[in-house]
């Protein structure tokens, strides 16, 4: 049986396809960078291998990316002309057949006397050519070049796929990150405008406050702040917000100094204590209690945001979390979604709360993540 | 000695730890005072209770054992261990801070991008987490015996017990005034009894022999490279000792988590410079317990020479006045078992817990458990393995242990952290290939030093105090293997250079997006 088997493995037909599917699979990785000069050196020599020629190039229209084979001075009066000889089926997308007219040098030992030039395609356009050099050109080796050329196409593409991923999801990103409520801002500037007239001096004060918030929260660059920042602009948030409900606002801040310096991303922490402004206060005419902490928890941050407001039925929020509900807590969801992004899953956002009994949003973050820095 | 007075000082040490621990002095405010965020930890804060934690049983009662056994040359153990700041703060606080690691994995990291150099670096954190816990552990077996006298290994289990359930419970994590209030406690603890009998030698009550017991027998005992003690090859030992703890502070669990309390690089600059004032002041006083020992209470010298600090106010003042001095003293000295073994347990289980614990017990259990039991975990294996340890080995000195736990770190993390940080060529492979010589050249001596260290001349000075070899072959290993492996610098390597050595309020892009 083991016997059979082996032998199975064994027959030449057999390992000459896991022979050129393993040069094959060496030359992926190179090719699933995109086809710079460095990632088609590489590739270069995986592809020459699987042809069998005397040289190949990849060329496309500014020149010639890499070059394997023969080298020496054969090597510079080929690379030389490569361009001339690419640049029929970069313009056609066909491919060409050349015989010694057009490719040979003078030299007699040299090895290259023809050559094929394939077209290399993604979506449509043609985006460089594979050439095959050789003493002699056949039609297997026109159909070798042509298949090799089409694979190379299909793992560009998959590279081009995988660009266009990663700039999805910074768009995603950048379209998660930084909303400040247009509910605030006009709320903000209504408290203010009636200071105007009975206090000049604290309006002055709280707009220069609420300029500093919004230089803040729309800065550009850098998606990560430190704690320390984040909490800075959450006092102003609070400074705004107190302008506006006066004693019926109370906060208490409970800080362990050494979360300060932790990276998280921007904006995190302010949505959650409006959203917390906005349940523990609105509605009744009570005193609303908000706490926010932050606490040390070894290798992470814990930070949590209460009210004692009217609270609501988890499902509302599990709703508003799943992006689902476009209703009252329209940040929870945008912020859980950046944390998950940023830390990964583990790290959403973790809300307790009940009709009638409150709500406390609370989220963890790794003090060290790799890529996290923040930015000035 | 009293035994009451004794036990209830410490008893008070324990409490307050615990108590402001649990109970929290963190900031809290309401909005009427605003801008708490701007209060962050201020160096000199910082700086306190980075001693207060660094300060432990080998400083508090090792120095000063040490010096009244061997003599002069072991000076340099208080002159190393606060030296040690010097070179952190020449070479590596600054742009350490500015990588933004929590802890010395996280550095590799971040540095390096290896997930296997990451491993390593976690597996050499648990390694001299525990050589430097079983001296603190010995330390507090000696300090109840010498008190209660109950024999060591009960001392160490109290003290071993305290620290997990406080570690575990979520006590005294990292908080910065606990540590800080150690240091004061520390320094309290151990300059009252000198002061007090200078004192009393200034009002006429002056004690006879005391300069007398440097004269004759006792002169070699104060001239330095005299090998007093039994020491062979005394210059070789000094160099290798002061190399390893000069080069072996930065590599020490505890202290780069702290660093990561700081603001900025330049706040970690100045957090250091207040840490070498701070610990020069503290070891002024073992070295005068030390001599004062030599005359009132030479029967130590030999095995009980660790107590010294503890048994010398008791015999020179005899009745309540001693009484109340050795409380004092016993109370210090479990503030820095205390302080040092929960910032070390805190430290190397957050290493464990991440590194080694999480995802084994995640699929053991199918992600069916808490993350504070994965810490928690982590925390009884950071302690119970050293305590383990504690009752194999046999007795070796406090501080000689110690020095041992550096010569570890300055023969791996040393390497790793100052050509890491200043030199671009590095490789990965190098990184690692560094880590596992130093390592294992480093650790291997040191088990020959538990195990049976050899008789006398050069075997036993080598063996005794390797870091002279072990840390330079660790950096020759590295830069030899970098070179072989040029293909192997990280890829991210200008870019984390840009990071770690630009100051913060340098606008560059050091960015890294999440997603790239």
């Amino acid at each position: 049986m083991f016997a059979r088997r082996r032998k199975h493995f064994g027959t030449s037909a057999d390992k000459a396809t896991y022979a050129t599917l393993h040069t094959a699979s060496l030359a992926t990785p190179s090719l699933r960078e995109g086809l710079t000069p460095a990632a088609a050196g590489k590739a270069s020599k995986h592809l020459r291998d699987l042809l069998g020629t005397a040289a190949i190039a990849i060329c496309d229209s500014s020149g010639v990316l890499a070059w394997d084979g023969v080298g020496g001075p054969y090597e510079s009066n080929h690379r030389r002309d490569a361009k001339a000889i690419a640049a029929p089926t970069l313009r056609s997308g066909r491919t060409a057949v050349l015989g010694a007219n057009d490719v040979a040098c003078g030299d007699p030992q040299c090895p290259i006397r023809t050559a094929v030039v394939a077209p290399i395609v993604t979506e449509d356009r043609v985006v460089a050519v594979l050439v095959a050099y050789s003493p002699r050109s056949s039609a297997a080796l026109v159909r070798a070049t042509e298949e090799v050329a089409r694979w190379v196409s299909g793992q560009v593409e998959l590279a081009e796929l995988n660009k266009e991923r990663t700039r999805a999801m910074e768009a995603e990103l950048r379209a998660l990150r930084a909303q400040i409520s247009p509910h605030f801002i006009y709320n903000a500037l209504a408290a203010i405008a009636s200071f105007v007239r009975t206090d000049p001096e604290r309006a002055r004060d709280l707009l220069l406050e609420f300029a500093d918030f919004s230089r803040y929260a729309l800065r550009r660059g850098g998606e990560f702040t430190t704690l320390s920042d984040e909490l800075r602009n959450v006092e102003r948030y609070l400074v705004l917000e107190q302008a506006r409900f006066g004693e019926r606002l109370k906060v208490s801040l409970l800080i362990a100094p050494e979360v300060l310096s932790v990276a998280i991303p921007f904006l995190v922490v302010q949505p959650l204590v409006e959203n917390a402004v906005r349940h523990g206060l609105d509605g009744t005419s009570g005193i609303g209690r908000i706490t926010i902490r932050a606490q040390d928890r070894g290798l992470e941050a814990e930070i949590s945001v209460e009210d004692d407001g009217a609270g609501s039925d988890p499902e509302v929020i599990r709703a508003a979390l799943a992006g689902e509900s476009s209703g009252d807590s329209v940040g929870l969801g945008n912020v859980d979604a950046r944390l998950r992004q940023v830390y990964g899953d583990v790290y959403g956002l973790v809300v307790e709360t009940a009709p009638d009994a409150g709500t406390k949003v609370s989220f963890r973050v790794p003090k060290y993540s790799s890529g996290v820095h923040a930015s000035a | 000695m009293s035994p009451a007075m004794s036990l209830t000082a410490i008893g008070l040490v324990v409490a307050a730890t615990i108590g402001i621990g649990l109970f929290g002095l963190r900031i809290s405010r309401t909005t009427s005072d605003f801008y708490v965020a701007s209060r962050a930890v201020t160096p000199r804060w910082n700086a306190s209770a980075i001693s207060g934690e660094y300060l432990s049983a080998a400083s508090f009662l090792g120095v000063a054992g040490l010096v009244l056994v061997n003599g002069a040359d072991m000076l340099w153990f208080s002159v190393g261990y606060t030296v040690g700041y010097l070179m952190l703060l020449v070479l590596i606080a600054a742009p350490l801070r500015r990588s933004g690691a929590y802890t010395l994995p996280d550095f590799a990291e971040t540095r390096f991008e290896s997930a296997p150099v990451r491993k390593i670096c976690s597996c050499l954190v648990f390694g001299i987490g525990t050589l430097y816990l079983l001296p603190q552990l010995r330390g507090a077996g000696l300090a109840l015996q010498t008190v209660t006298g109950a024999p060591t290994e009960v001392g160490a289990a109290v003290v071993a017990i305290i620290v997990v359930i406080n570690v575990a419970a979520g006590g005294m994590r990292s908080i910065t005034f606990v540590q800080a209030f150690q240091y004061w406690l520390k320094l309290t603890a151990l300059a009252t009894p000198i002061f007090v009998i200078l004192i009393a030698w200034r009002s006429g009550d002056h004690p006879v022999g005391v300069l007398e017991s440097l004269q004759g027998a006792g002169a070699e005992w104060a001239e330095p490279l005299s090998r007093a003690g039994g020491r062979d090859h005394p210059v070789y030992a000094t160099y290798s000792l002061l190399l390893a703890l000069c080069f072996g502070t930065m590599g020490l669990p505890h202290v780069l988590v702290r660093f990561y309390t700081n603001p900025d690089g330049r706040a970690a600059r100045r957090t250091t410079v207040v840490v070498l004032a701070l610990l020069g002041v503290f070891y002024l006083f073992p070295p005068v317990y030390a001599v004062l020992g030599r005359s009132f209470a030479p029967d130590l010298i030999g095995a009980g020479a660790d107590t010294v600090v503890l048994e010398l106010p008791g015999r020179i003042f005899p009745g309540t006045a001693g009484d109340l001095l050795g409380a004092l003293v016993a109370a210090g000295a479990f503030a820095a078992f205390l302080s040092t073994s929960s910032g070390l347990t805190v430290a190397i289980a957050g290493v464990i817990d991440q590194d080694l614990l999480r995802n084994r017990l995640h699929r053991l259990t199918g992600g069916d458990y808490l993350a504070v039991n994965s810490f928690r975990i982590a925390a009884l294996l950071a302690v119970a393995v050293p305590y383990l340890a504690f009752n194999l080995t046999g007795a070796l000195s406090l501080a000689d242990t110690v020095g041992l736990a550096f010569a570890v770190a300055a023969s791996t993390f040393c390497p790793l952290l100052v050509l890491g940080i200043w030199w671009r060529k590095m490789s990965t492979v190098g990184a690692a290939a560094g880590l596992i010589v130093g390592g294992v050249a480093a650790i291997t001596a040191v088990l020959v030093n538990v195990i049976g260290p050899p008789q006398g001349g050069w075997p036993k000075a080598l063996i005794g105090q390797p870091a002279a070899w072990t840390m330079p072959l660790a950096f020759i290993t590295v830069i030899v293997v970098s070179k072989l492996t040029p293909h192997k610098i990280p890829r991210g390597t200008a870019r984390s250079m840009v990071r770690l050595h630009t100051p913060e309020a340098v606008d560059v892009d050091r960015g890294l997006s999440p997603l790239t």
